[in-house]
Protein backbone atom coordinates (compact mmCIF):
# COMPACT_ATOMS: atom_id res chain seq x y z
CA UNK A 1 0.00 0.00 0.00
CA UNK A 2 1.02 3.14 -1.07
CA UNK A 3 2.61 5.74 1.70
CA UNK A 4 0.69 8.84 2.61
CA UNK A 5 0.80 11.84 5.22
CA UNK A 6 -1.63 12.06 7.79
CA UNK A 7 -3.60 14.55 9.65
CA UNK A 8 -6.20 14.92 12.15
CA UNK A 9 -8.59 17.62 11.78
CA UNK A 10 -10.34 19.17 14.91
CA UNK A 11 -12.29 21.96 13.29
CA UNK A 12 -13.92 22.18 9.94
CA UNK A 13 -11.91 25.24 9.08
CA UNK A 14 -8.57 23.01 10.17
CA UNK A 15 -9.37 20.29 7.62
CA UNK A 16 -10.02 22.53 5.07
CA UNK A 17 -6.91 24.24 5.49
CA UNK A 18 -5.23 20.52 5.52
CA UNK A 19 -6.42 19.99 2.32
CA UNK A 20 -6.00 23.24 0.75
CA UNK A 21 -2.04 22.47 0.77
CA UNK A 22 -2.70 18.97 -0.92
CA UNK A 23 -4.31 19.22 -3.80
CA UNK A 24 -4.16 15.08 -3.96
CA UNK A 25 -5.71 15.34 -0.23
CA UNK A 26 -8.31 12.87 1.08
CA UNK A 27 -10.47 13.12 4.00
CA UNK A 28 -11.47 9.59 5.31
CA UNK A 29 -14.66 8.79 7.36
CA UNK A 30 -15.33 5.81 7.53
CA UNK A 31 -12.50 4.50 5.41
CA UNK A 32 -14.94 2.01 3.85
CA UNK A 33 -14.17 3.49 0.00
CA UNK A 34 -11.18 4.99 0.20
CA UNK A 35 -9.28 2.48 2.16
CA UNK A 36 -10.40 0.10 -0.36
CA UNK A 37 -9.55 2.12 -3.12
CA UNK A 38 -5.71 3.12 -1.58
CA UNK A 39 -4.97 -0.98 -1.39
CA UNK A 40 -6.38 -1.21 -5.37
CA UNK A 41 -3.76 1.70 -6.00
CA UNK A 42 -6.98 3.59 -7.50
CA UNK A 43 -6.78 6.44 -4.77
CA UNK A 44 -3.62 7.66 -4.50
CA UNK A 45 -4.13 10.40 -2.23
CA UNK A 46 -0.79 12.01 -0.54
CA UNK A 47 -2.18 13.34 2.59
CA UNK A 48 -5.20 11.49 4.41
CA UNK A 49 -7.20 13.96 6.68
CA UNK A 50 -9.23 12.36 9.40
CA UNK A 51 -12.20 14.23 9.73
CA UNK A 52 -14.64 12.02 12.67
CA UNK A 53 -13.10 14.59 15.42
CA UNK A 54 -15.75 17.33 13.55
CA UNK A 55 -18.88 18.19 15.50
CA UNK A 56 -21.11 16.91 12.30
CA UNK A 57 -22.36 13.61 14.21
CA UNK A 58 -25.89 15.10 14.69
CA UNK A 59 -29.63 14.85 13.46
CA UNK A 60 -31.48 17.93 14.26
CA UNK A 61 -34.99 18.77 13.45
CA UNK A 62 -35.29 21.93 12.26
CA UNK A 63 -38.33 24.37 12.53
CA UNK A 64 -39.99 23.68 9.30
CA UNK A 65 -39.62 19.87 10.09
CA UNK A 66 -36.51 19.27 7.86
CA UNK A 67 -34.31 17.13 9.48
CA UNK A 68 -30.73 18.24 9.32
CA UNK A 69 -28.17 15.87 9.12
CA UNK A 70 -24.56 15.84 10.14
CA UNK A 71 -21.87 14.23 7.72
CA UNK A 72 -20.84 12.13 9.77
CA UNK A 73 -23.93 10.23 11.31
CA UNK A 74 -23.26 6.22 10.42
CA UNK A 75 -25.32 4.92 8.44
CA UNK A 76 -26.56 2.65 10.91
CA UNK A 77 -27.53 5.56 13.15
CA UNK A 78 -29.08 7.33 10.23
CA UNK A 79 -31.39 4.07 9.43
CA UNK A 80 -32.40 3.65 12.98
CA UNK A 81 -32.84 7.20 13.97
CA UNK A 82 -36.43 7.52 15.36
CA UNK A 83 -37.58 10.47 13.02
CA UNK A 84 -36.21 8.80 9.85
CA UNK A 85 -38.18 5.80 10.87
CA UNK A 86 -40.89 7.83 11.52
CA UNK A 87 -40.92 10.58 8.64
CA UNK A 88 -38.46 8.78 5.98
CA UNK A 89 -39.15 4.97 5.69
CA UNK A 90 -37.34 4.72 2.43
CA UNK A 91 -33.99 6.22 3.60
CA UNK A 92 -34.45 3.63 6.48
CA UNK A 93 -35.20 1.02 4.23
CA UNK A 94 -32.67 1.97 1.34
CA UNK A 95 -29.42 2.23 3.64
CA UNK A 96 -30.58 -1.09 5.29
CA UNK A 97 -30.45 -2.90 2.06
CA UNK A 98 -26.94 -2.10 1.53
CA UNK A 99 -23.81 -3.23 2.34
CA UNK A 100 -23.57 -5.24 5.97
CA UNK A 101 -23.79 -4.53 9.49
CA UNK A 102 -19.89 -3.94 9.94
CA UNK A 103 -20.25 -1.60 6.71
CA UNK A 104 -22.86 0.24 7.77
CA UNK A 105 -21.62 1.02 11.36
CA UNK A 106 -18.79 2.71 9.59
CA UNK A 107 -19.87 4.25 6.57
CA UNK A 108 -20.94 7.63 7.05
CA UNK A 109 -23.25 10.03 5.00
CA UNK A 110 -20.98 12.23 3.82
CA UNK A 111 -18.88 9.35 2.68
CA UNK A 112 -21.58 7.53 1.16
CA UNK A 113 -22.56 10.19 -1.33
CA UNK A 114 -18.92 10.26 -2.41
CA UNK A 115 -18.19 6.67 -2.69
CA UNK A 116 -16.95 5.45 -5.66
CA UNK A 117 -18.42 3.17 -8.97
CA UNK A 118 -17.59 -1.09 -8.34
CA UNK A 119 -16.90 -1.23 -11.63
CA UNK A 120 -14.32 -3.67 -12.10
CA UNK A 121 -12.35 -1.83 -14.95
CA UNK A 122 -12.60 1.11 -12.35
CA UNK A 123 -11.17 -0.70 -9.53
CA UNK A 124 -8.39 -2.32 -11.47
CA UNK A 125 -5.36 0.30 -12.29
CA UNK A 126 -4.47 -1.76 -15.06
CA UNK A 127 -7.48 -1.54 -17.33
CA UNK A 128 -8.52 1.11 -19.28
CA UNK A 129 -10.98 3.78 -17.48
CA UNK A 130 -12.17 6.83 -18.82
CA UNK A 131 -13.35 7.83 -15.25
CA UNK A 132 -9.99 6.96 -13.26
CA UNK A 133 -7.37 7.53 -15.91
CA UNK A 134 -9.14 10.34 -18.42
CA UNK A 135 -8.36 9.59 -22.34
CA UNK A 136 -7.36 5.97 -21.47
CA UNK A 137 -10.74 4.78 -22.99
CA UNK A 138 -13.33 2.61 -21.55
CA UNK A 139 -13.04 -1.42 -21.16
CA UNK A 140 -16.83 -1.71 -19.97
CA UNK A 141 -17.75 -1.01 -23.36
CA UNK A 142 -16.38 -4.25 -25.14
CA UNK A 143 -15.91 -6.30 -22.09
CA UNK A 144 -18.05 -8.16 -19.58
CA UNK A 145 -20.46 -5.18 -18.55
CA UNK A 146 -23.17 -7.53 -16.61
CA UNK A 147 -23.17 -5.42 -13.97
CA UNK A 148 -23.25 -1.81 -16.11
CA UNK A 149 -25.56 1.02 -16.71
CA UNK A 150 -28.75 1.35 -19.12
CA UNK A 151 -29.66 4.73 -18.23
CA UNK A 152 -27.36 7.57 -18.12
CA UNK A 153 -24.59 6.20 -19.92
CA UNK A 154 -22.10 7.71 -22.65
CA UNK A 155 -19.98 6.45 -25.32
CA UNK A 156 -16.85 7.22 -22.47
CA UNK A 157 -18.29 5.16 -19.11
CA UNK A 158 -21.74 3.29 -18.67
CA UNK A 159 -20.45 2.95 -14.79
CA UNK A 160 -23.19 2.57 -12.13
CA UNK A 161 -23.31 4.43 -9.28
CA UNK A 162 -23.22 2.34 -6.91
CA UNK A 163 -25.18 3.94 -3.47
CA UNK A 164 -28.54 2.77 -2.29
CA UNK A 165 -28.79 6.14 0.35
CA UNK A 166 -28.68 7.74 -2.38
CA UNK A 167 -31.81 6.52 -4.15
CA UNK A 168 -33.67 7.29 -1.37
CA UNK A 169 -32.40 10.98 -0.91
CA UNK A 170 -33.15 11.51 -4.38
CA UNK A 171 -36.57 10.54 -3.78
CA UNK A 172 -37.01 12.39 -0.39
CA UNK A 173 -35.15 15.45 -2.26
CA UNK A 174 -32.46 17.12 0.27
CA UNK A 175 -29.87 19.34 0.38
CA UNK A 176 -25.98 19.23 0.66
CA UNK A 177 -24.34 22.14 2.85
CA UNK A 178 -20.68 22.53 1.44
CA UNK A 179 -18.61 24.32 3.19
CA UNK A 180 -15.30 25.90 1.22
CA UNK A 181 -13.01 28.29 2.04
CA UNK A 182 -14.95 31.08 1.08
CA UNK A 183 -18.00 30.01 3.57
CA UNK A 184 -20.86 27.23 3.28
CA UNK A 185 -23.19 27.28 0.28
CA UNK A 186 -26.10 24.64 -0.93
CA UNK A 187 -26.21 22.44 -3.84
CA UNK A 188 -29.59 20.40 -4.06
CA UNK A 189 -29.30 16.71 -4.18
CA UNK A 190 -30.23 16.09 -6.86
CA UNK A 191 -27.44 18.07 -9.16
CA UNK A 192 -24.80 17.29 -7.14
CA UNK A 193 -23.92 13.53 -8.70
CA UNK A 194 -23.05 14.45 -12.71
CA UNK A 195 -23.50 12.86 -15.77
CA UNK A 196 -21.00 10.85 -17.27
CA UNK A 197 -21.27 12.38 -20.75
CA UNK A 198 -17.44 13.24 -22.22
CA UNK A 199 -15.97 14.01 -19.02
CA UNK A 200 -16.75 10.64 -16.42
CA UNK A 201 -14.00 11.73 -14.03
CA UNK A 202 -15.53 14.75 -12.67
CA UNK A 203 -18.24 12.67 -10.67
CA UNK A 204 -20.17 15.55 -8.69
CA UNK A 205 -19.91 19.38 -7.87
CA UNK A 206 -17.96 19.10 -4.87
CA UNK A 207 -14.81 21.48 -5.22
CA UNK A 208 -12.27 22.12 -2.52
CA UNK A 209 -14.96 21.47 0.06
CA UNK A 210 -16.39 19.16 3.13
CA UNK A 211 -19.79 17.95 3.04
CA UNK A 212 -21.04 19.28 6.15
CA UNK A 213 -24.79 18.45 6.35
CA UNK A 214 -27.48 16.52 4.20
CA UNK A 215 -31.10 18.56 5.19
CA UNK A 216 -34.11 16.63 4.12
CA UNK A 217 -37.18 18.15 2.49
CA UNK A 218 -40.28 17.47 4.74
CA UNK A 219 -41.73 14.83 4.80
CA UNK A 220 -44.66 13.66 2.62
CA UNK A 221 -47.25 12.84 4.70
CA UNK A 222 -49.07 10.02 5.19
CA UNK A 223 -47.01 8.24 2.63
CA UNK A 224 -46.43 4.80 1.67
CA UNK A 225 -42.88 3.84 0.80
CA UNK A 226 -41.08 0.99 0.05
CA UNK A 227 -37.40 -0.10 -1.38
CA UNK A 228 -36.73 -3.14 -3.56
CA UNK A 229 -33.37 -4.22 -4.65
CA UNK A 230 -32.63 -7.26 -6.95
CA UNK A 231 -28.94 -8.57 -6.66
CA UNK A 232 -27.02 -11.86 -7.05
CA UNK A 233 -27.63 -12.89 -3.61
CA UNK A 234 -30.18 -12.10 -1.30
CA UNK A 235 -27.93 -9.74 0.86
CA UNK A 236 -24.36 -7.44 1.21
CA UNK A 237 -24.57 -7.27 -2.24
CA UNK A 238 -24.99 -4.28 -4.64
CA UNK A 239 -27.84 -3.43 -6.47
CA UNK A 240 -28.75 -4.91 -10.20
CA UNK A 241 -31.67 -3.28 -9.84
CA UNK A 242 -33.37 -1.34 -7.15
CA UNK A 243 -36.61 0.94 -7.07
CA UNK A 244 -38.10 3.31 -4.17
CA UNK A 245 -41.20 4.36 -4.50
CA UNK A 246 -43.08 7.04 -2.02
CA UNK A 247 -46.55 7.18 -2.65
CA UNK A 248 -49.87 8.75 -1.10
CA UNK A 249 -53.12 7.72 -2.07
CA UNK A 250 -56.59 9.34 -1.75
CA UNK A 251 -59.14 6.59 -1.68
CA UNK A 252 -57.63 4.37 -4.12
CA UNK A 253 -55.98 7.62 -6.54
CA UNK A 254 -52.67 8.24 -6.57
CA UNK A 255 -51.52 12.02 -5.13
CA UNK A 256 -47.60 12.19 -4.26
CA UNK A 257 -45.61 9.92 -6.38
CA UNK A 258 -41.50 9.24 -6.49
CA UNK A 259 -39.82 6.52 -8.30
CA UNK A 260 -36.17 6.80 -8.13
CA UNK A 261 -34.05 3.91 -9.63
CA UNK A 262 -30.32 2.47 -8.41
CA UNK A 263 -28.06 -0.26 -9.61
CA UNK A 264 -28.99 0.78 -13.18
CA UNK A 265 -28.09 4.24 -13.85
CA UNK A 266 -24.86 6.54 -13.85
CA UNK A 267 -26.27 8.36 -10.94
CA UNK A 268 -28.90 7.85 -8.23
CA UNK A 269 -31.97 7.93 -11.24
CA UNK A 270 -35.25 9.95 -10.69
CA UNK A 271 -38.25 9.20 -13.01
CA UNK A 272 -40.03 12.17 -13.79
CA UNK A 273 -41.87 11.28 -16.73
CA UNK A 274 -43.06 8.18 -15.02
CA UNK A 275 -44.11 9.71 -11.56
CA UNK A 276 -46.24 12.49 -13.73
CA UNK A 277 -48.02 9.47 -15.69
CA UNK A 278 -48.64 8.10 -11.97
CA UNK A 279 -50.53 11.38 -10.36
CA UNK A 280 -54.50 11.31 -10.35
CA UNK A 281 -54.36 7.24 -11.62
CA UNK A 282 -55.97 4.61 -10.02
CA UNK A 283 -53.05 2.77 -7.95
CA UNK A 284 -53.56 -0.43 -9.68
CA UNK A 285 -51.15 -2.81 -11.42
CA UNK A 286 -51.66 -1.85 -14.97
CA UNK A 287 -50.60 1.73 -13.95
CA UNK A 288 -47.39 0.53 -11.90
CA UNK A 289 -46.22 -1.31 -15.58
CA UNK A 290 -47.46 1.55 -17.37
CA UNK A 291 -45.16 3.59 -15.62
CA UNK A 292 -42.16 1.35 -15.40
CA UNK A 293 -42.42 0.86 -19.15
CA UNK A 294 -41.84 5.21 -19.10
CA UNK A 295 -38.92 4.57 -16.32
CA UNK A 296 -37.32 2.46 -18.89
CA UNK A 297 -38.22 3.79 -22.21
CA UNK A 298 -35.13 5.08 -22.65
CA UNK A 299 -33.50 2.07 -21.65
CA UNK A 300 -29.95 1.06 -23.51
CA UNK A 301 -28.64 -2.35 -22.85
CA UNK A 302 -24.84 -3.30 -23.61
CA UNK A 303 -23.78 -7.02 -24.55
CA UNK A 304 -24.51 -8.38 -21.36
CA UNK A 305 -27.12 -6.11 -19.50
CA UNK A 306 -30.39 -6.23 -21.18
CA UNK A 307 -32.05 -8.59 -18.39
CA UNK A 308 -31.15 -5.51 -16.49
CA UNK A 309 -34.20 -3.84 -18.09
CA UNK A 310 -37.38 -6.85 -17.12
CA UNK A 311 -35.35 -6.71 -13.64
CA UNK A 312 -35.65 -3.47 -13.16
CA UNK A 313 -39.18 -3.56 -14.40
CA UNK A 314 -40.49 -5.83 -11.76
CA UNK A 315 -38.28 -4.01 -9.02
CA UNK A 316 -40.51 -0.85 -10.45
CA UNK A 317 -43.71 -2.94 -10.14
CA UNK A 318 -42.96 -4.41 -6.71
CA UNK A 319 -42.37 -1.27 -5.19
CA UNK A 320 -44.98 0.88 -6.09
CA UNK A 321 -47.70 -2.19 -5.52
CA UNK A 322 -44.87 -2.35 -2.23
CA UNK A 323 -45.34 1.43 -0.85
CA UNK A 324 -49.46 1.06 -2.37
CA UNK A 325 -50.02 -1.71 0.58
CA UNK A 326 -48.08 0.54 3.34
CA UNK A 327 -49.76 3.35 2.91
CA UNK A 328 -53.39 1.70 2.56
CA UNK A 329 -51.98 -0.42 5.75
CA UNK A 330 -51.00 2.94 7.65
CA UNK A 331 -54.18 4.11 6.97
CA UNK A 332 -56.72 1.71 8.75
CA UNK B 1 -6.74 16.60 23.21
CA UNK B 2 -6.11 15.55 19.81
CA UNK B 3 -2.89 16.53 18.19
CA UNK B 4 -3.43 17.95 14.67
CA UNK B 5 -0.19 18.54 13.37
CA UNK B 6 0.81 16.30 10.11
CA UNK B 7 2.41 13.76 10.27
CA UNK B 8 4.93 12.51 7.06
CA UNK B 9 4.39 9.68 5.62
CA UNK B 10 7.75 8.20 6.67
CA UNK B 11 6.64 9.18 10.48
CA UNK B 12 5.28 7.13 13.02
CA UNK B 13 2.41 8.26 14.89
CA UNK B 14 1.36 7.16 18.67
CA UNK B 15 -1.82 5.66 18.79
CA UNK B 16 -3.07 5.08 22.54
CA UNK B 17 -5.84 2.16 22.60
CA UNK B 18 -8.10 0.22 25.33
CA UNK B 19 -7.11 -2.95 23.82
CA UNK B 20 -9.38 -5.72 25.34
CA UNK B 21 -9.88 -3.66 28.39
CA UNK B 22 -5.84 -2.81 28.94
CA UNK B 23 -4.46 0.52 27.74
CA UNK B 24 -1.97 -0.01 25.00
CA UNK B 25 0.32 2.66 23.19
CA UNK B 26 1.59 1.62 19.37
CA UNK B 27 3.88 3.27 16.84
CA UNK B 28 2.35 3.15 13.70
CA UNK B 29 2.67 4.36 10.50
CA UNK B 30 0.10 6.64 9.10
CA UNK B 31 -0.58 4.24 6.73
CA UNK B 32 -0.97 0.96 8.98
CA UNK B 33 -4.43 -1.22 8.69
CA UNK B 34 -6.09 -1.55 12.13
CA UNK B 35 -6.39 -5.36 11.15
CA UNK B 36 -2.77 -5.39 10.35
CA UNK B 37 -1.47 -4.18 13.70
CA UNK B 38 -3.64 -6.11 15.62
CA UNK B 39 -2.33 -9.34 14.02
CA UNK B 40 1.63 -8.28 13.31
CA UNK B 41 2.23 -5.90 16.16
CA UNK B 42 0.00 -6.48 18.75
CA UNK B 43 0.06 -10.55 18.44
CA UNK B 44 -3.17 -11.03 18.62
CA UNK B 45 -4.20 -13.26 15.78
CA UNK B 46 -7.23 -14.95 16.43
CA UNK B 47 -8.49 -11.69 13.65
CA UNK B 48 -8.24 -13.03 10.53
CA UNK B 49 -7.37 -11.57 7.33
CA UNK B 50 -10.05 -12.99 4.12
CA UNK B 51 -10.21 -11.09 1.17
CA UNK B 52 -8.72 -7.22 3.04
CA UNK B 53 -11.67 -5.51 1.29
CA UNK B 54 -14.73 -5.35 3.50
CA UNK B 55 -15.89 -8.11 1.43
CA UNK B 56 -15.93 -11.37 3.98
CA UNK B 57 -15.80 -10.39 7.94
CA UNK B 58 -13.29 -12.21 8.80
CA UNK B 59 -11.45 -9.48 10.30
CA UNK B 60 -14.72 -8.20 12.56
CA UNK B 61 -14.04 -6.60 16.09
CA UNK B 62 -15.44 -4.02 17.98
CA UNK B 63 -14.58 -0.44 17.90
CA UNK B 64 -16.04 1.18 21.12
CA UNK B 65 -18.69 -1.73 21.00
CA UNK B 66 -19.56 -1.56 17.66
CA UNK B 67 -18.71 -4.42 15.00
CA UNK B 68 -16.14 -3.04 12.02
CA UNK B 69 -14.08 -4.49 9.70
CA UNK B 70 -10.61 -3.99 10.73
CA UNK B 71 -9.29 -4.26 7.53
CA UNK B 72 -10.28 -1.19 6.38
CA UNK B 73 -9.49 1.21 8.73
CA UNK B 74 -6.55 3.14 9.87
CA UNK B 75 -4.95 2.23 13.17
CA UNK B 76 -4.27 6.14 13.54
CA UNK B 77 -8.40 6.49 13.12
CA UNK B 78 -8.32 4.53 16.69
CA UNK B 79 -7.08 7.15 18.62
CA UNK B 80 -8.18 7.06 21.97
CA UNK B 81 -10.85 3.88 21.31
CA UNK B 82 -11.56 0.65 22.56
CA UNK B 83 -10.48 -2.08 20.33
CA UNK B 84 -12.11 -5.62 21.30
CA UNK B 85 -11.09 -8.66 19.76
CA UNK B 86 -12.12 -12.67 19.79
CA UNK B 87 -9.28 -12.42 22.73
CA UNK B 88 -11.35 -10.03 24.57
CA UNK B 89 -14.34 -11.76 25.19
CA UNK B 90 -13.56 -14.67 27.37
CA UNK B 91 -13.19 -13.68 31.31
CA UNK B 92 -10.58 -16.44 32.48
CA UNK B 93 -11.27 -19.70 31.52
CA UNK B 94 -14.98 -19.29 31.48
CA UNK B 95 -16.12 -18.59 27.55
CA UNK B 96 -18.41 -15.61 26.36
CA UNK B 97 -21.68 -17.71 26.28
CA UNK B 98 -22.11 -16.76 22.06
CA UNK B 99 -18.22 -18.55 22.09
CA UNK B 100 -19.40 -21.52 23.86
CA UNK B 101 -22.36 -21.83 21.92
CA UNK B 102 -20.28 -21.96 18.86
CA UNK B 103 -18.95 -24.81 20.85
CA UNK B 104 -21.88 -26.83 21.16
CA UNK B 105 -23.90 -26.08 17.95
CA UNK B 106 -20.66 -26.96 15.96
CA UNK B 107 -21.08 -23.86 14.27
CA UNK B 108 -17.94 -23.82 12.41
CA UNK B 109 -15.97 -26.61 10.29
CA UNK B 110 -12.87 -25.07 9.53
CA UNK B 111 -12.80 -22.34 12.04
CA UNK B 112 -11.34 -19.55 9.91
CA UNK B 113 -14.92 -17.13 9.59
CA UNK B 114 -15.57 -18.24 13.49
CA UNK B 115 -13.82 -15.45 15.08
CA UNK B 116 -15.26 -12.76 12.80
CA UNK B 117 -18.60 -14.54 13.66
CA UNK B 118 -18.70 -14.47 16.67
CA UNK B 119 -17.91 -10.61 17.03
CA UNK B 120 -20.48 -9.99 15.26
CA UNK B 121 -22.99 -11.88 17.06
CA UNK B 122 -21.78 -10.64 20.19
CA UNK B 123 -22.72 -7.33 18.82
CA UNK B 124 -26.18 -7.73 17.24
CA UNK B 125 -26.75 -9.65 20.40
CA UNK B 126 -25.97 -6.28 22.63
CA UNK B 127 -28.12 -4.33 19.94
CA UNK B 128 -31.56 -3.62 20.82
CA UNK B 129 -32.11 -2.14 17.63
CA UNK B 130 -31.77 -5.62 15.87
CA UNK B 131 -34.63 -7.38 16.54
CA UNK B 132 -34.50 -11.72 17.85
CA UNK B 133 -36.19 -13.01 14.53
CA UNK B 134 -34.30 -15.53 12.25
CA UNK B 135 -34.82 -13.40 9.45
CA UNK B 136 -33.11 -10.54 10.78
CA UNK B 137 -30.60 -12.20 12.41
CA UNK B 138 -29.66 -13.67 8.84
CA UNK B 139 -29.28 -10.12 7.58
CA UNK B 140 -27.82 -8.53 10.65
CA UNK B 141 -24.75 -11.55 9.79
CA UNK B 142 -24.49 -11.09 6.40
CA UNK B 143 -21.26 -9.39 6.63
CA UNK B 144 -19.74 -12.63 7.76
CA UNK B 145 -19.07 -15.23 4.81
CA UNK B 146 -18.77 -18.63 5.82
CA UNK B 147 -16.97 -20.67 2.94
CA UNK B 148 -17.58 -24.24 4.92
CA UNK B 149 -20.88 -23.67 4.77
CA UNK B 150 -21.85 -23.48 8.50
CA UNK B 151 -24.59 -21.21 8.36
CA UNK B 152 -27.49 -23.37 10.34
CA UNK B 153 -25.23 -24.49 13.06
CA UNK B 154 -24.12 -20.66 13.40
CA UNK B 155 -27.79 -19.51 13.37
CA UNK B 156 -28.72 -21.99 16.06
CA UNK B 157 -25.64 -20.73 18.29
CA UNK B 158 -26.95 -17.29 18.30
CA UNK B 159 -30.38 -17.92 19.30
CA UNK B 160 -28.99 -20.09 21.72
CA UNK B 161 -26.79 -17.44 23.40
CA UNK B 162 -29.77 -15.54 23.37
CA UNK B 163 -31.84 -17.13 25.10
CA UNK B 164 -28.98 -17.77 27.54
CA UNK B 165 -27.83 -14.15 27.46
CA UNK B 166 -31.41 -12.27 27.84
CA UNK B 167 -33.43 -15.59 28.44
CA UNK B 168 -35.52 -15.10 25.82
CA UNK B 169 -36.35 -16.87 22.39
CA UNK B 170 -36.04 -15.31 19.23
CA UNK B 171 -39.25 -16.71 16.60
CA UNK B 172 -38.94 -19.24 14.21
CA UNK B 173 -39.31 -17.98 10.62
C1 LIG C 1 -18.02 -4.76 0.93
C2 LIG C 1 -18.80 -3.51 0.72
C3 LIG C 1 -20.13 -3.59 0.32
C4 LIG C 1 -20.87 -2.44 0.12
N1 LIG C 1 -22.18 -2.55 -0.28
C5 LIG C 1 -22.91 -1.42 -0.50
C6 LIG C 1 -24.27 -1.49 -0.91
O1 LIG C 1 -24.83 -2.57 -1.09
N2 LIG C 1 -24.94 -0.33 -1.11
C7 LIG C 1 -24.34 0.88 -0.92
O2 LIG C 1 -25.01 1.89 -1.10
N3 LIG C 1 -23.06 0.98 -0.54
C8 LIG C 1 -22.34 -0.15 -0.32
N4 LIG C 1 -21.03 -0.04 0.04
C9 LIG C 1 -20.37 1.26 0.00
C10 LIG C 1 -20.45 2.00 1.29
O3 LIG C 1 -21.79 2.43 1.51
C11 LIG C 1 -19.50 3.20 1.18
O4 LIG C 1 -18.19 2.70 1.13
C12 LIG C 1 -19.64 4.14 2.34
O5 LIG C 1 -20.92 4.71 2.39
C13 LIG C 1 -18.59 5.26 2.26
O6 LIG C 1 -18.64 6.02 3.44
P1 LIG C 1 -17.33 6.23 4.33
O7 LIG C 1 -17.70 7.15 5.43
O8 LIG C 1 -16.75 4.93 4.71
O9 LIG C 1 -16.42 6.97 3.25
P2 LIG C 1 -14.83 7.15 3.18
O10 LIG C 1 -14.24 5.92 2.60
O11 LIG C 1 -14.29 7.67 4.45
O12 LIG C 1 -14.77 8.32 2.10
C14 LIG C 1 -15.20 8.09 0.77
C15 LIG C 1 -14.87 9.34 -0.07
O13 LIG C 1 -15.65 10.43 0.38
C16 LIG C 1 -14.83 11.50 0.80
N5 LIG C 1 -15.52 12.08 1.96
C17 LIG C 1 -15.92 11.42 3.08
N6 LIG C 1 -16.60 12.26 3.88
C18 LIG C 1 -16.63 13.46 3.27
C19 LIG C 1 -17.18 14.73 3.60
N7 LIG C 1 -17.86 14.92 4.74
N8 LIG C 1 -17.02 15.75 2.73
C20 LIG C 1 -16.34 15.58 1.57
N9 LIG C 1 -15.79 14.40 1.21
C21 LIG C 1 -15.94 13.35 2.04
C22 LIG C 1 -13.48 10.89 1.09
O14 LIG C 1 -12.45 11.82 0.92
C23 LIG C 1 -13.43 9.77 0.08
O15 LIG C 1 -13.00 10.26 -1.17
C24 LIG C 1 -20.27 -1.18 0.29
C25 LIG C 1 -18.94 -1.09 0.71
C26 LIG C 1 -18.19 -2.24 0.91
C27 LIG C 1 -16.76 -2.12 1.33
S1 LIG D 1 -10.67 -9.26 5.78
FE1 LIG D 1 -11.87 -7.59 6.37
S2 LIG D 1 -13.79 -8.05 5.49
FE2 LIG D 1 -12.52 -9.61 4.66
S1 LIG E 1 -15.96 -22.53 9.31
FE1 LIG E 1 -14.67 -22.53 7.55
S2 LIG E 1 -15.10 -20.59 6.74
FE2 LIG E 1 -16.61 -20.72 8.23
Amino acid sequence: MRPFAFARADSVERALECRRGEPTGAFVAGGTTLLDLVKLDVMRPARVIDINALPLKDVERLHDDRLRIGALVTNTDLAYHPDVLADHPLLSQAILAGASSQVRNMATVGGNLMQRTRCPYFRDPTAACNKREPGSGCDALTGVNRMHAVLGGSDRCVAVHPSDMCVALAAIGATLSLQGPNGEREVDVADFHRLPGATPHLEHELGDELIVAVTLAPPLKPLGAAYVKLRDRASYEFALASAGAMLSLDEDLIGEQRLPLGGVATKPWRCHAAEALLAGKRADTAAFEEAADLALADAAPLAHNAFKIPLARQAIVRALRDAARAHREDDT
Amino acid sequence: MLETHDHSPEATVPVRLTLNGAPVTVEVAPNAILLDVLRERLGLTGTKKGCDHGQCGACTVHVDGRAMNACLRLAVMCEGQAITTIEGLAEGDRLHPVQQAFLDHDAFQCGYCSPGQIMSAVALLEDPRVAGDVCTVREAMSGNLCRCGAYQNILAAIQDARLRLHGQEGDEA
